[in-house]
């Protein structure tokens, strides 16, 4: 194998120019063509109609929220929706595909040049153009037994057909050029953007990890940003986006090393290997590829009425990179501390708490401080804790109102998470609230001062130096439940 | 007693109604005739008697029970064994789907099933519906019950000698090029091929999906369209299907039983004729205009310029369809599944030795031929050109359908031919779908009604197209014709001069 060229030296010397397919899974009740649930988890196998296991006879009809969502994401996407189009039969022979064709759309895509502005970390935006997203059928899954796991090898391999049939979305970009340097923070932001886009749009819970986003970097470099496009490479379903980064990093230094050997890039498609952050050769790919595409003869031409459209247009949610903007007008944020809102996924969870009352600063602190680190401790996402926005604005509440302290404040908050109801629940059962009525505290602290008379007397002649002994033994003696700063009163009063 | 056999199926609905005989008695009547006579006619491929007599049974006791039945419950029917039937064996006339039990029934099952109508069996056909004699059924030919030496038509020939020969009153066909009109037409029966989107094509083994109908076939003009009403409508699971209402073809047919086409203008398709077609047919056909200008039609000339290229644009469209349609048959899910002799026992060459083992040589030559005309490069030039032939045709029909209400040929150039005649000229078989074929390239719809007898004794058939959506016109012009030839034939129909078939029994009977 060819040694690496370091990517930065790669970049001094090539201009990289990226092309990006991202397939989502759509998240509708049923298939793309038939009504088998489309769930993921279930028994191999089980979610399946004569429709999704390709049997003689059966026919496709095509899924109308599949085909709303694909326009949500066309318009969110800037793209123009196509006042027809058509499925087409994509031919090819292999297991998973029951029907031995993929249905899929081909000259005809629902949704055809558009854009998106991509911000990366610092803030600088980019715009990816969007060549076409177009609606398709998923692949049922294969699994390879015996051996080494891998297709060669294997002794037998079972196919679950539970997936085949799962609408997808294909969102193709034009080449991506005049990134340089970066090409690899465009790459992940844009598919970071788009998986923010799909989520705010309500069309698939986009879970990478899941699969329900899956994205092909195709790669290729050229001397100078006048040259042609180089020869490219295509490193199939990388389900991360550090992946994303990692594989472009890579393939700017391999493909560097290829070019500076005087070889020539061989186009193929290539996996990326987690374990080690490299691609490795595929398939190659060559005008040999022959899918004898041909209209759909089982499916009518699509023509989505334009006042549906509109009314699709109308109704979309406000998209993440607006939402951002105005929020951070509205709260005050800085760039920064709303980046890294952002990043911890605490954006909505703060929204939410905010409209249930608390100031946005203090629904930050406590997301972005005590949740974060309890999330943190416990390896969950901040939105799967047990505690709502509405319960963190009504202890922010019970802070503001001085019925308790801070440090009350995060007993409370240990209580709901542990289960124990709202946070007036907790202090009601755990009797948290600040002591507030001077009797009780007038108790314990002529008790104090009778324990401690050396230090009384100091205080009484003026000395306030050992005042804080005072209330601290106060204040362990409540369990913290006394207003230090009523004791502090309380204590002169006494001693004057 | 009367033979239950030879009655149409509205006498025999009638007689079902009126309490004169049972389903029971009418089914088990075909069932024997059946036994008797299909050894040598083989019109079915499997038989499902328990079955359509417990159905049989069922619709007896609801009837006793007073119950509002359908107008043709208990009257048995015949499917062609393209259509799957949940729990019945589904072969399509391959050895790729020997034994194949479906899990689900095709939407006009279903609408037979509702209707009470008990299924006798699965009927002969040529190997995925591809060819005009059955004699590409890998499970060996239908024979033509009016010469045992003769091809009953193809593909739907099992479906059209069962009817033919009194094996069934009713049967299913499907029509993708003439499948369900040629077949009638040399047999001397009915056949129908409805407008596309007509009848549901959700659980029709599709040869070619922008071309295949299903559609009725029967003894007379009534009867298939009152087997139409049963199966046609919209099917939400075809996106294909017409969602429209249909009118009664059945009121359309007994209105035009009356004899009368007075105002109706016939068109004579120029080109669906003369040369290439059997002087007998045609003699018989012209016979037939007289009929109709009895009747008070007016008989007009119509030309249809691009039916030339019909033919040809066919043959690319279809095996292009075709060649996709039947890639799912590879042994991985069903059906079939054969491991290389020798060598790694990979999917990929399982799937190239069970398609290998289980296609006969005419499947294989329309998959080749459709896989190259979809080939990169090909495309435009094959596929493409032959989409644009299809829309000169559907101009060429609306300008003719400007002139004439209906238009007419004969259904097919020449009689029933000899077995092997044409079995090894691809070309020549092909060629007698010459005039059914256009009808499939624009999803009008077509009807063959027997007009008489060739020179050389055979039936003959005559056809009637009607614009899209316009299927009564077949059904009133149909029956109007038919009211005039049996007038002419003093009562009989053309089936009346069949041969009558030697019967097992009368076997037994001459051996004693």
């Amino acid at each position: 194998m060819t040694t690496l060229v370091d990517y930065d030296d790669a970049i001094a010397r090539f201009d990289p120019v990226l092309g990006i397919e991202v397939h989502v899974e759509l998240g509708t009740a049923t298939k793309m063509f038939d009504d088998a649930p489309a769930h993921f988890g279930a028994q191999p196998n089980s979610a399946v109609t004569p429709v999704s296991l390709g049997l003689p006879g059966a026919l496709p009809v095509v899924n109308g929220t599949a085909v709303e969502y694909a326009i949500r994401i066309g318009l969110a996407l800037n793209c123009q929706i196509a006042e027809t189009c058509r499925f087409a039969r994509k031919n090819y022979f292999y297991p998973d595909v029951p029907k031995n064709f993929q249905t899929s759309q081909y000259d005809e895509p629902i949704a055809f040049e558009g854009y998106l502005d991509v911000e990366l970390e610092d803030g600088e935006v980019f715009r990816v153009e969007i060549e076409r997203a177009h609606m398709e059928e998923d692949a049922g899954k294969n699994t390879h037994v015996g051996g080494s796991g891998r297709i060669h090898g294997a002794e037998y391999s079972l196919v679950d057909y539970n997936r085949a049939g799962i609408p997808l979305v294909e969102i193709v970009t034009k080449p991506i050029t005049g990134v340089g340097a970066r090409a690899p923070e465009v790459a992940r932001a844009y598919v970071s953007a788009l998986r923010d886009i799909f989520r705010t749009l309500g069309v698939s819970e986009a879970r990478m990890e899941r699969g329900n986003v899956r994205a092909d970097v195709n790669l290729s470099l050229r001397a100078t940003p006048d040259a042609p496009l180089g020869t490219r490479t295509e490193t199939k379903n990388v389900n991360s986006f550090r992946s994303i980064e990692r594989a472009v990093r890579y393939e700017v230094s391999r493909q560097a090393a290829v070019l500076d050997a005087g070889q020539s890039v061989v186009q193929e498609t290539r996996h990326f290997h987690e374990d080690t952050g490299s691609t490795s050769s595929g398939r190659v790919k060559s005008d040999a590829d022959d899918y004898r595409y041909f209209p759909e003869p089982d499916l009518v031409p699509l023509a989505p009425p334009r006042e549906w459209v509109e009314e699709i247009r109308a109704s979309l949610p406000e998209l993440p990179a607006l939402r951002r903007r105005r929020l951070v007008t509205e709260w005050g944020y800085s760039e920064e501390e709303m980046r890294d809102v952002v990043n911890a996924g605490a954006l909505d969870l703060i929204e939410a708490t905010v409209a249930a009352g608390a100031a946005p600063a203090a629904a930050r602190k406590w997301w972005m401080g005590e949740l974060s680190r309890t999330a943190k401790t416990s390896g969950v996402e901040l939105a799967d804790l047990d505690v709502t926005p509405q319960h963190v604005a009504e202890l922010q509440a019970l802070v503001d109102s001085g019925r308790v302290n801070d440090k009350l404040a995060r007993q409370v908050l240990e209580g709901v998470l542990a289960g124990e109801g709202a946070p007036e629940d907790v202090v009601t059962a755990r009797g948290l609230e600040v002591v507030s009525d001077d009797g009780p505290l007038l108790e314990v602290i002529d008790a104090t001062l009778a324990e401690q008379p050396d230090i009384a007397e100091k205080i009484r002649s003026g000395n306030l130096g050992p005042m804080g002994v005072i209330i601290g033994a106060v204040m362990k003696a409540t369990r913290g439940q006394a207003d230090a700063g009523r004791v502090r009163e309380l204590v002169q009063e006494r001693l004057s | 007693m009367t033979d239950l056999t030879r009655l149409t199926a509205a006498d025999l609905a009638e007689r079902l109604r009126s309490g004169e005989v049972t389903s029971v008695e009418a089914t088990q009547a075909h069932l024997d005739r059946i036994a008797a006579v299909d050894g040598p006619v083989h019109a079915f491929l499997h038989i499902n008697s328990e079955e359509a007599l417990a159905t049989a049974a069922d619709v007896d006791a609801r009837r006793a029970a007073g119950e509002d039945l359908h107008e043709l419950a208990g009257v048995p029917i015949a499917v062609k064994d393209v259509v799957v039937t949940k729990d019945q064996v589904t072969t399509a006339g391959s050895k790729i789907l020997d034994g194949w039990i479906p899990p689900y029934d095709a939407t006009l099952v279903e609408k037979l099933r509702a209707a009470g109508m008990p299924i006798l069996g699965k009927t002969n056909m040529d190997e995925f519906a591809m060819g005009s004699s059955t004699e590409h059924s890998a499970y060996g030919p239908t024979r033509n019950p009016w010469d045992l030496d003769r091809i009953p038509g193809g593909s739907g020939g099992g479906s059209a000698a069962a009817v033919a020969a009194y094996e069934a009153p009713l049967a299913i066909g499907t029509d993708t090029g003439g499948s369900i009109r040629q077949p009638a037409a040399v047999t001397g029966t009915v056949g129908v091929k409805p407008t596309y989107g007509s009848v549901s094509r959700y659980g029709l083994i599709a040869l070619a999906s922008s071309l295949d109908q299903a559609g009725p076939c029967s003894r007379t003009v009534l009867d298939s369209a009152l087997l139409h009403d049963v199966i046609g409508g919209h099917d939400p699971r075809d996106s294909t299907s017409l969602p429209e209402p249909a009118p009664s073809y059945a009121d359309a047919a007994r209105a035009g039983a009356t004899g009368d086409l007075t105002g109706v203008r016939v068109g004579v398709v120029r080109e669906l004729g003369g040369e290439g077609y059997q002087p007998g047919v045609r003699a018989s056909f012209e016979a037939s205009l007289d009929h109709l200008r009895a009747a008070g039609a007016e008989v007009v000339e119509v030309s249809c310029p691009s039916f030339s290229a019909a033919l040809a644009a066919y043959y690319l469209i279809l095996p292009s369809e075709a060649s996709s349609n039947l890639a799912k048959f590879d042994g991985m899910r069903f059906g079939l599944r054969v491991e290389p002799a020798e060598g790694p026992v990979t999917a990929e060459r399982v799937m190239a030795a069970t398609r290998g083992a289980g296609f006969g040589p005419e499947v294989k030559r329309r998959i080749i031929l459709g896989t190259y005309a979809l080939s990169a490069g090909y495309y435009d030039a094959y596929y493409g050109s032959a989409q644009k032939v299809r829309t000169l045709i559907q101009r060429d029909f609306a300008a003719a359908f400007e002139a004439a209400d209906v238009l007419v040929s004969p259904t097919a150039p020449t009689t029933a031919f000899r077995f092997g005649e044409k079995v090894d000229d691809p070309m020549a078989m092909y060629l007698n779908d010459v005039a059914t074929i256009p009808a499939n390239l624009a999803g009008i719809p077509g009807l063959s009604l027997p007009s008489g007898l060739s020179d050389d004794g055979l039936p003959v058939g005559f056809q009637v197209l009607a614009p899209a959506r316009a299927d009564e016109r077949l059904y009133r012009v149909g029956a109007a014709l038919e009211t005039r030839l049996l007038a002419a034939a003093g009562g009989a129909g053309v089936l009346a001069d069949a041969p009558e078939l030697e019967t097992l029994t009368d076997t037994t009977e001459a051996a004693r």
